[in-house]
């Protein structure tokens, strides 16, 4: 084993000092020819006679040189070398057929990059800085008879942190906005509620002054200190070096700065950066609903766990249900039915991560097809390559090159195309990392942070893919030069006729017939996600979404208490009403299709018997006077609410036609009664069924109550206008200022855009798709286009013997665009029943359109033919304009 | 050349090379090939020339050593001398081939026909 190593090293050394070695060689053998005359000289030889002998004994010169270097060096190496200069040289001598190879390949790989960063992105690394992302897990709470998964209860994750024993660690973080007002400016920003040990159990520390300590998530507000980031750090306080002691106000609450976090650092909620930290003792100053600390009814927080190293997911989840059973025995008031379940952090229910990484999966399906498109390309152009240097490779065959050799110097020049190409490719996919960012909506200003990097994985993922396309193309240049026939090579028959030749244009043809196919595949996927995209935007969700816009004042980031509030709110909307080219104004809790979620609650009708699997909790809304006007939902019958609806008035309800359905069938509910949350309503009003969290959502039951009977500080403002939100934020700001300089407006957004923004990842599929479909689209139609001019360009004779027995240029022409459009034809029928097959794989993207849908499948039917037809016209233009004369003397 | 002569087995130049220097200790490339030659009574086929991948074959393998040096004829050359380790790769390799040239000369006087029985 040693001496093998030893023989390794000597080799490696031998192969770098070549000359040297080979100057050494040559004196040495020098020397012994030398020896070999003066013997035979000795022996009485004539001195010419004496050099014949010696250098016959000594036998080739050459071969014992050659000899000498492969017993000393690494001659694979050497060769491999070779074969380097040479591809070098050979793309020097053709820079346009490198280019364009290149350029193929650059597309494919760097369009995989990245894809393939995104979602490592998302997989591996979601949070920037934090160690050992491998082993945390998401938790959720499970509601026995319901499907989406719930909050934890902080009491519930003491319980976990306690008896949990597989768990390095649990931590809590809690995604909430509040309004900063520094100096003149106040500004809504993004932060979270953490459990004390979050930044230790991260393993991030702090740059400046400390994180939190255990005895600060202990106590009803009794800590009222926070971690800035360090974007805020540097963005609001200027990265002020004495910051740590100073204080901002927050909720009303005079918080001081304890530390700041490192840059780099944006938390933990994929698609956010959070910009402050507060322990979770202060949970009811941000936290709508009062104090939740000791409340196990309460489930608010959003947590994670870290396992301990070589415990399996499975095991991990096992615990965590046992432990949720003895909860639910021993608090059944609060737990029963209740369990818990963890998800692997990239399937995290209560951030962006569930959401994009479908979108994603389905992505990196189509960039591989893109990859594949420019793969045939690029083994076309070799293919013609090979063709043209058929008398080349025949000489070396017929001088002795073992086919081996030949096979290694074809890949290596593959392979050299492809490394370049892949280093181009990985500078696209770096310029791209912030694309997704880009296609996503920016909210209320804040940055998105998605985490796409050039990393090793990506590097590595590149690599690989690199290989397996040199593999793919150079593969089939290579089947075909090693059954090189000498004999009919060397006769020179010529290749390539416009309709004959079959056996060498079959393999060119079906490549083409490939990338078609694979084009319309694609075609046909970007026209089902758009026509989804326009159906899900054009489907009306029953309220009207033009003219209306929304926002919100955030009165409890202010340090409102429930009475200021109700005036404050009274008179905003009077002086919100009372803005020229406002209609109505209406707040409510929460609004339709945004971020905000509904209140529910189990409903008790008098004599409706629930069966046993029905979802228990009905949806509702607290919503003020004119809200139905003013969103422009349809009142079936009955009224809306006003302001007669108070706290001293009977509790009143409006239900939506749905609800009705279900628990008054066949009656008008008007004045029927229903309970929720231990309260009796009379039923006023019967709403339209509109749309609530999605527009992909089903119908479903659904209630409003008024504001004032069921009041919360927080509230959106709903303003009928047809003024743009730019000005209308404007005139609410100057409002604002006028009654609290303190409070800051969110966003100004109309509800069309509110919507668009709901179906941003479909959106981002349809934009992504599109471009890798213009893409694949462009690639065949380079291919088809070089095939057909190599077509062409092959058959001059052909074609100036078909002009000369008289065939005139149109049918020329036709004769070329013909069989352009027979590949392309052979390929959209390949690519259409392939696409029958795969499409309904985009499943939950596809909205209101068969996966077969039939415009989709004409529109790229009708496209791809159009292109092709473009990239036929040159080659058919030139095959037209073939001088018989020159043709016929060609060769 | 003469229909006597031996052509070369893989490995027994080496083997060769290896005996040469250990008998006459130290020697340059011609005096190795002719002394091979001169013991075999010139009945071995050797094209010269090939002694010297030989030679780096054995250097590498640390059984040989190798030092510049001035030849009778004034040149300088290339003087080669055997390893402790050479030496005991040498009496491994002969013992082995004395053991092959035994069993190959049994084989062969096995009388023609006598497996039948």
């Amino acid at each position: 084993m040693r001496s093998r190593l030893r023989q390794l090293l000597y080799r490696l050394r031998s192969f770098f000092r070549r000359a040297q070695l080979d100057s050494d060689l040559n004196a040495e053998m020098s020397n012994h020819l030398e020896l070999a005359v003066e013997e035979n000289v000795r022996r009485g030889l004539s001195p010419e006679e004496a050099r014949r002998q010696a250098l016959v004994r000594f036998g080739g010169q050459q071969q014992a040189m050659e000899n000498h270097r492969e017993a000393r060096s690494l001659p694979l190496l050497e060769t491999l070398l070779q074969d380097l200069r040479f591809a070098l040289r050979m793309l020097r001598r053709s820079p346009g057929f490198a280019l364009l190879a290149i350029f193929c390949l650059m597309l494919g790989i760097g369009a995989n990059a990245a894809v393939f960063s995104w979602m490592e992105g998302l997989l591996f690394r979601p949070y920037p800085l934090v160690a050992h992302q491998e082993r945390l897990v998401a938790l959720t709470g499970t509601a026995r008879g319901e499907s989406d998964p719930t909050a934890l209860s902080w009491p519930d994750f003491q319980d976990l942190q306690r008896n949990c024993k597989l768990f390095d660690t649990f931590f809590v973080s809690k995604i909430m906005g509040t309004t900063l007002s520094l100096g003149d400016r106040a500004q809504v920003v993004t932060g979270s509620i953490v459990s004390a040990n979050y930044f230790e159990a991260l393993g991030i520390h702090s740059i400046l002054g400390r994180t939190f300590e255990p005895s600060e998530d202990v106590g009803r507000s009794a800590h009222p200190v926070t971690v800035i980031s360090y974007q805020l750090w540097k963005e609001r306080f200027g990265g002020d070096p004495q910051i740590i002691g100073k204080t901002q106000r927050m909720n009303g609450v005079i918080h001081t700065i304890i530390g700041v976090a490192p840059q780099g650092f944006y938390g933990t909620f994929v698609g956010w950066a959070m910009k402050f930290w507060v322990p979770a003792s202060m949970e009811d100053t941000f936290e709508a609903g009062g104090y939740k600390l000791e409340d196990r009814g309460e489930r608010w927080i959003e947590s994670y766990g870290r396992l301990k190293p070589g415990v399996s997911f499975e095991q991990a989840q096992q615990e965590a249900s046992a432990v949720a059973k003895r909860l639910e025995n021993d608090y059944p008031a609060t737990n029963r039915g209740r369990s818990i379940k963890l998800w692997p952090l990239w399937q995290t229910p209560f951030n962006n991560a569930g959401t994009l990484l479908p979108t994603l999966g389905i992505m990196l399906a189509v960039v591989v097809f893109v990859l594949l498109i420019a793969c045939a390309n690029v083994g076309n152009l070799l293919l013609v390559r090979s063709f043209a240097r058929r008398h080349e490779i025949t000489v070396r065959v017929a001088l002795g090159a073992a086919r081996g050799r030949l096979l290694q110097q074809l890949f290596i020049e593959g392979l050299v195309l492809s490394t370049l190409a892949a280093t181009g490719g990985l500078l696209i996919a770096r310029w791209c990392s912030h694309l997704l960012v880009l296609l996503l909506p920016v909210r209320n200003g804040n940055a998105m942070h998605l985490p796409g990097e050039m990393d090793w994985r990506v590097m590595a993922l590149s690599a690989a893919v690199c290989l397996v396309s040199t593999l793919l193309f150079a593969l089939l240049p290579a089947i075909q030069t090693s059954k090189v026939d000498l004999a009919a090579t060397l006769r020179s028959e010529m290749g390539g006729v416009v309709r004959g030749g079959r056996g060498k244009s079959l393999v060119r043809s079906g490549l083409v017939v490939v990338q078609v196919s694979l084009c319309f595949i694609l075609l046909v996927g970007a026209g089902l996600l758009l026509q989804s995209l326009q159906r899900v935007r054009s489907d009306s969700p029953s309220f009207t979404t033009q003219g209306v816009l929304v926002t919100a004042v955030n009165l409890s980031a202010s340090g409102y208490d429930v009475t200021r509030a109700k005036n404050f709110q009274d008179e905003l909307i009077d002086r919100v009403q009372s803005l020229p080219g406002v209609e109505s104004a209406a707040l409510a809790r929460v609004t339709p299709l945004g971020y905000g979620t509904f209140s529910s609650a189990p409903v008790v009708v008098d004599g409706y018997q629930p069966p046993p699997d029905e979802r228990p909790s009905v949806e509702y809304n607290q919503v003020g006077p004119d809200y139905f006007a003013t969103l422009g939902i349809p009142l079936v019958s009955g009224r809306e609410f006003t302001r007669a609806d108070n706290e001293t008035a009977d509790p009143v309800a409006i239900v939506n036609e749905t609800m009705a359905a279900r628990y008054w069938p066949g009656k008008n509910p008007i004045g029927e009664r229903l309970q929720a949350k231990d309260k009796w309503m009379r039923v006023v009003g019967l709403a339209k069924t509109s749309k609530y969290e999605s527009m992909r959502e089903l119908p479903r039951p659904f209630f409003y109550v008024p504001r004032r009977q069921d009041f919360s500080v927080g509230a959106a403002l709903n303003i009928r206008t047809k003024l743009r939100p730019e000005i209308m934020a404007a005139a609410l700001s100057h409002e604002l200022k006028a009654m609290d300089a303190n409070l800051a407006l969110y966003e100004v957004i109309s509800l069309q855009e509110q919507l668009d923004r709901s179906t941003s990842s479909q959106k981002v599929a349809v934009t992504l798709t599109g471009i890798l479909a213009g893409l694949a689209l462009m690639l065949a139609a380079i291919g088809l286009y070089g095939v057909m001019s190599y077509t062409v360009s092959q058959s001059t004779r052909e074609l100036g013997l078909r002009m000369a027995l008289g065939a005139r240029t149109p049918e020329l022409f036709r004769l070329v665009i013909s069989r352009g459009l027979a590949l392309t034809l052979g390929g959209i029928f390949v690519g259409a029943a392939a696409a029958l097959g795969t499409t309904r794989l985009l499943g939950y993207l596809l909205y209101k359109v068969s996966p077969r849908d039939p415009l989709a499948f004409g529109c790229a039917f009708l496209v791809l033919t159009i292109v092709s037809l473009i990239a036929c016209f040159l080659p058919a233009w030139r095959a037209a304009r073939v001088d018989p004369i020159v043709a016929l003397r060609y060769e | 050349m003469s229909e006597s002569k031996l052509d070369l087995l893989q490995g027994t130049l080496d083997l060769m090379v290896l005996q040469t220097l250990a008998a006459m200790g130290t020697l340059h490339g011609y005096g190795i090939a002719r002394r091979i030659e001169q013991v075999s009574g010139d009945a071995v086929l050797l094209n010269q020339g090939t002694i010297y991948a030989s030679l780096v074959r054995l250097q590498q393998r640390g059984w040989i050593s190798a030092e510049w040096g001035t030849s009778t004829n004034n040149r300088k050359a290339k003087f080669y001398s055997i390893t402790k380790r050479g030496r005991k790769q040498l009496s491994e390799d002969a013992a082995y081939w004395q053991r092959l040239s035994e069993v190959m000369g049994r084989v062969l006087a096995l009388p023609e026909g006598s497996g039948d029985k």
